[in-house]
Order: structure tokens, then C-alpha cells, then sequence
């Protein structure tokens, strides 16, 4: 009894530290990473789904909060930005070839964007989904802060908008080298750029695993259309009552 | 590695700064990035030995950082498990819109981009 009781303040010390959150967070996303690599980069088993969905079990069988677990991991959280800059080093490294697209890249970027946005919008009408709803969806391409500060911007609600944000990046990343397949693209630099605008940073990760030209053109693609998104959506909400 | 953290830190520094001071919609972080990119385009030809090697250096350091970009994503996306209750009774609804549109909208780009290409290559060996 006295031991039990002694692991229990182990426990309670622990819990309220980063330390704890912070190695539980590595280490799930070591599984998920090993499980990726064993499968030989299967798009299904991806690496930030399966550390998420271990993470939030441990979380929901112990009854810790969300907050609580964040507070500890807003360290790796933190990294974001810094690695959204960093994404500047890749691209730089390949200024040729996009130099080279220019053309094809500025006109892939807006139809892409604009396609995303419509089929967004288009779709969610027809599920008869509510008008709340359908602006939080409408900026769910892009990068999450982009994503959240646009939804607040046109009347969504940011929270719901990181929520879906997150699982288009995964369901882009799961099922986006399916459909390029079946559609036979094989040039590397439009399916990275294919990823990156339509599913931001997760699906950039992706890229970034299978080939070094689609990593750079998802990082890209990641960069561009989140400036992209942020004028266009604006622009739409002023030109046409939506 | 410390000169490099510094730079990557100071340059997402400045974006957010400017982000803030202009009401931009555009994240700081993304500022960041342009600004660093000008600054490497502006750099690439310099003989300066100091800024040829810090340039290696962040080289080094952000590929470090991007190589682990999915790990990142893991504390935010613990939320949206754990708050999926805020999509109330629509889950299904949401979900499918989210897949077709997300599923149509990479199809799309890449069709549309490998047949540019694919145009301006043919033109090229016209000529």
C-alpha cells in the first residue's frame, strides 16, 4: 500500500512537469515513425496520426486535461514557427527550378487555391452544413495560424478551424499519393506542389519523406498559398455576398 | 548551432513584429521566411567567409529542424482528438467534405501543373 501510494506522488510530481509530456510526446511519435518506416513509407500509417491518436489515449485513460498535457508540450509546439522559417533554406537551395516554373507555379497557386476554396464552399452547401461551419472550413488548406486568424477574420470559429485544418493535413498526406497514382502525375515538382497547397505542413512532411523535389515544392506551395489564401478569401468576402 | 537557432529565432522575431505593427494576416513565421529568403538571395554571391559559414550553418540546422516538421504537429493535433465534441452531430458531414474536396483539390493542382509543364517543355524543344 505504502509503495502504491509512493508511486502515486511520483505520478502526481510528474504530471505536472514538461519532462513528462514532452518525452511521452517523442517517444509516441518515435512508434508512429517506426511503424512508417516498417511499413515502407505506407501513406495509411501516418506517423503524426498514430503518435496523436497514442498520445490522447494516454491522455483520456489517465483523465488528464488537454490543457494540462499542452502546457507541458507547447515546447515542440513552439518549434513550428522557427521550422516554418527554416523551410526558407530548402527553398532557396532549389531557386533554379523554381525560377525555371515560375509560369506554372504562380497559375497552379491561384487555381489551386481558388479550387480548394469553392469546393470547400460548394460541398459543405450541399451537406447543408451551417454557415458557421462552412466559414471556419472554407481557409482549412493552409498552414493552421494562417487557417485560424482568416476564419476569424470572415466570421468562423477558430477552434473548429484548427480542428479540421489538422485532419485535412492528415487525410491530404493519407490519401493524396493514392489519387496521384491512380491519375498517373508523375512529374515530382507538381505533386509536391499538389501537396503542400492542399494539405500545409502535414502534407509537406509527407513530401518531404518520399522526394526531395516534392519536398521543396510542398514547401513551397506550403509558404505561397498561405499568402495566397489570406488575400484571396478576404478579396472573395468582399466581392461576391457569400 | 547556437549562431544559427539565433538567426532562425531573430528572423521569425522581425516577422511577427512586422505582422503586428501592419494588422497583416499573414503569420509572422511565414514573414520570416520571405525575409530570410531575400536575405540568402541577397548573400549568394559574397565572398565574406563570416556569412559563408553562418550560411552553412543554418543550412545544417534547419534541415535538422525540418526533418522532424511531422513530430511538431503532435500537441496541436492531441487537441483535435480530445475536442472533436465541438463538431457536434456533423462529424460525417464534415469529414466527407473535407476528404472529396481535399482529395479533388491535390488532383486537380497536379493535373493542372504537370500540363503546364508538359506545354512549356514541348514549346521549348520547338524552338
Amino acid at each position: 500500500m505504502l509503495e502504491k501510494n509512493k508511486l502515486y506522488t511520483i505520478w502526481v510530481y510528474l504530471q505536472a512537469e514538461p519532462l513528462f509530456w514532452l518525452t511521452l510526446t517523442i517517444g509516441a511519435f518515435l512508434v508512429g515513425d517506426y511503424l512508417y518506416k516498417k511499413s515502407k513509407l505506407n501513406p495509411l500509417v501516418n506517423p503524426v496520426a498514430i503518435s496523436i491518436l497514442l498520445v490522447a489515449s494516454i491522455l483520456i485513460a489517465t483523465g488528464i486535461s488537454y490543457e494540462r498535457y499542452f502546457n507541458g508540450a507547447k515546447f515542440i509546439h513552439f518549434m513550428l514557427g522557427p521550422a516554418t522559417v527554416a523551410l526558407a533554406i530548402p527553398i532557396y537551395k532549389q531557386i533554379h527550378l523554381i525560377k525555371k516554373e515560375t509560369t506554372s507555379i504562380f497559375i497552379s497557386l491561384i487555381a489551386g487555391s481558388l479550387f480548394a476554396i469553392f469546393s470547400t464552399y460548394s460541398f459543405a452547401k450541399l451537406m447543408k452544413l451551417d454557415i458557421e461551419i462552412i466559414y471556419s472550413m472554407m481557409p482549412r488548406s493552409v498552414t493552421a495560424p494562417i487557417a485560424m486568424g482568416i476564419s476569424e477574420l470572415i466570421g468562423g470559429v477558430p477552434s473548429l478551424t484548427a480542428i479540421i485544418t489538422i485532419i485535412t493535413g492528415i487525410v491530404g498526406a493519407s490519401f493524396g499519393t493514392f489519387a496521384l497514382d491512380i491519375l498517373r502525375v508523375k512529374d515530382m515538382t507538381a505533386r509536391g506542389f499538389a501537396f503542400g497547397l492542399a494539405s500545409h505542413g502535414i502534407g509537406t512532411a509527407r513530401a518531404m519523406s518520399r522526394n526531395e523535389t516534392a519536398g521543396i515544392f510542398a514547401a513551397l506551395a506550403l509558404g505561397l498559398s498561405g499568402v495566397a489564401t489570406s488575400i484571396i478569401i478576404p478579396l472573395l468576402f468582399k466581392l461576391i455576398n457569400f | 548551432m547556437l549562431k544559427s537557432v539565433f538567426i532562425i529565432f531573430l528572423f521569425q522575431l522581425i516577422g511577427e513584429s512586422i505582422q503586428k505593427y501592419f494588422e497583416l494576416t499573414i503569420p509572422g513565421p511565414v514573414i520570416g521566411l520571405i525575409l530570410l529568403l531575400i536575405s540568402l538571395i541577397l548573400t549568394k554571391s559574397t565572398k565574406n567567409i563570416f556569412i559563408r559559414k553562418t550560411k552553412e550553418e543554418i543550412t545544417t540546422t534547419s534541415n535538422f529542424i525540418i526533418s522532424y516538421l511531422s513530430l511538431l504537429f503532435v500537441p496541436i493535433g492531441v487537441g483535435v482528438v480530445m475536442h472533436l465534441s465541438y463538431l457536434e452531430n456533423n462529424y460525417i458531414e464534415v469529414l466527407g467534405v473535407i476528404f472529396f474536396s481535399t482529395i479533388l483539390t491535390i488532383g486537380f493542382t497536379a493535373l493542372l501543373m504537370e500540363a503546364i509543364n508538359n506545354q512549356f517543355k514541348k514549346h521549348v524543344r520547338k524552338k
